[in-house]
């Protein structure tokens, strides 16, 4: 742990010290056409120190990001339709509904297109085939016929999580219930196991490090598939929602939290998928 | 059919029987001919060794047995109905090359795996993984999981697990093959011992001259393309066999004439 220590604190300073020049020389010119305004000339101290502290920069200084986090986040109720947590947890119980519903889909479609030689010949193509469909066009299609017949809120929402997170799993989970070796079937074929038995026994505790590595993938493309859920419908709440409102007022800051959150809840959403997959895996003696 | 055997002089009964046995595989090449109207019968209580250059049909022709392969052409029985009756009744235990246990359970849990899978009561399985882990020397072993065990315990708990469920034929298909001599000299000494209390029909595939003749009762000699036999050698070694029984001249006579046997079998080949 000590030892990736360093190397991480590198990068994230470099990503700084790219940060605060980005924004100098992005924020620059709406600085200077103030100071023209005004009939003031600018030091190069009193240009930087407004280029980091506008109301509506063109890219906001990360602790710009920081103030309004803690601001949206510690200082407001949760209740409040301006706390991020409350709009974070609208995002996240989107996701993971959608990332159950894909785990699901995916699993049953894999074991379908391993045992049904119909399925094995005929799903793969279309399965593939729907993740060509870029899911911006396809999502308001989704919430206009859900809507349609009466079904609004989170489940249009998670349908298209569900939509983006079920390919990983259904790619993991073929390879990995088809992982035993011939050897190993054989086996089983010598002790007159049923199919049932085979799946059980042997195919799905060969397929788990698979299921685990494909769910990750399908957290982080459920997170997507929940947030692009909530841009077309002028949803009120959600990251979504707020990545939204931010970009019609031009509240830079605001989209800049919403993003950095998004990506907080995928990272810990994936790591807690990681340390369940550890001691899954140690457990059965795999790792 | 049966015939006496002579050092015990109880009658025998044929356990296999192939007849005309043929099977060809059809490949983008051209059909290849893995086995040839092969003619054997074993009885119960033998030791069967097949040896033989690869693709002469001896892992073939076990799987043949075992009802992995259907064979083409000819009829083969074993405990006198077809292979795949004598499979669903579990009448023989496979071992094959690699070890192949499970990483995700103990050995215990390895060993009782078929036993689980044919439905035996939970005291029962119990109690016969604790005697087939006792049979090939890995008792106290079965809370380890594999990764902690050596190539050679392995394979014996590999072994282990095909005598689990009682059944009277082991077939075998080179299952020290990949394993060092001196690890192969020590599991073929308990390999014989297992075979001598159990009295188990055993047909076993290999590579090795000095293993087929150090085990057998009886060396069955093939030869490649098509696969068929050639030769099939009785031993006159007796029942009790010291690792040091290798350097005996009688020993090295049936070594020699196995040697012959994969020769000129392999005459008209380059």
């Amino acid at each position: 742990m000590t030892r990736s220590i360093l190397p991480i604190l590198t990068v994230v300073a470099a990503i700084f010290v790219l940060w605060y020049g980005a924004a100098v020389w992005l924020n620059a010119a709406w600085a200077h056409d103030k100071a023209g305004r005004a009939g003031v000339e600018l030091s190069f101290g009193e240009l930087v120190a407004d280029t980091w502290s506008q109301d509506k920069p063109k890219l906001p200084a990360p602790h710009q990001v920081a103030v309004e986090l803690w601001d949206t986040t510690v200082e407001k109720k949760i209740t409040s339709k301006r706390s991020l947590i409350y709009h974070s947890w609208v995002t996240l119980s989107a996701t993971l509904l959608g990332f159950a519903l894909g785990t699901v889909l995916g699993v049953g479609l894999a074991i379908g297109i391993v045992y049904n030689r119909v399925m094995d010949m005929s799903v793969m193509p279309w399965v593939i085939a729907s993740q060509t469909i870029p899911i911006l066009a396809i999502a308001p299609m989704i919430i206009v016929v859900l809507n349609a017949v009466g079904i609004s809120g989170l489940l249009p929402k998670a349908i298209i999580s569900m939509y983006l997170s079920f390919f990983p799993v259904v790619v993991g989970m073929v390879k990995g219930l088809r992982s035993p070796g011939v050897m190993q079937l054989d086996q089983m074929k010598t002790w007159n196991a049923s199919a049932s038995q085979t799946f059980w026994k042997l195919r799905l505790p060969s397929s788990m490090p698979y299921l685990f590595t494909s769910m990750k993938v399908a957290m982080a493309a459920s997170l997507v598939g929940a947030i692009v859920g909530e841009l077309p419908t002028g949803a009120v709440a959600g990251l979504g929602a707020r990545l939204l409102a931010g970009s019609y007022y031009g509240q830079t800051i605001q989209i800049w939290s919403a993003l950095l959150m998004a990506a907080a809840l995928a990272a810990v959403m994936v790591a807690l998928i990681g340390a369940i997959q550890r001691v899954t895996l140690k457990r059965m003696g795999m790792a | 059919m049966s015939r006496d055997r002579g050092d015990t002089g109880v009658t025998t009964e044929t356990v296999i029987s192939a007849k005309g046995l043929n099977l060809t595989f059809q490949t983008n090449d051209g059909p290849v001919h893995a086995l040839r109207d092969v003619d054997l019968d074993i009885n119960k209580g033998d030791f069967v060794s097949f040896i033989g250059p690869s693709g002469c049909g001896k892992t073939t022709f076990l799987r043949c047995m075992a009802d992995l392969e259907t064979p083409t052409g000819g009829s083969i029985t074993v405990n006198g109905v077809s292979p795949e009756e004598a499979r669903k009744s579990r009448a023989y235990g496979y071992v094959f090359q690699a070890a192949g246990l499970y990483p995700w359970r103990t050995i215990g849990r390895n060993v009782s795996l078929p036993l689980e899978i044919m439905g035996y009561p939970k005291s029962d399985i119990a109690d016969r993984v604790q005697r087939v882990l006792e049979l090939v020397d890995l008792a106290g072993f079965e809370k380890k999981f594999p990764w902690q065990l050596s190539g050679g315990m392995q394979q014996r708990a590999s072994i282990a697990r095909a005598l689990a469920f009682d059944a009277d034929i082991l077939l075998m298909d080179e299952p020290f093959g990949a394993l060092d001599e001196i690890v192969r000299d020590h599991l073929n000494e308990q390999l014989l011992k297992l075979w001598d209390r159990t009295d188990k029909t055993i047909a076993f595939v290999t590579h090795s001259i000095p293993e087929a003749v150090y085990l057998s009762t009886r060396i069955v000699v093939m030869s490649p393309r098509p696969g068929r036999i050639t030769d099939v050698i009785e031993s006159t070694l007796p029942r009790e066999r010291p690792l040091d029984i290798r350097d005996t001249p009688e020993f090295l006579e049936i070594a020699h004439r196995v040697r012959e046997g994969l020769r000129a079998g392999h005459a008209y080949d380059d």
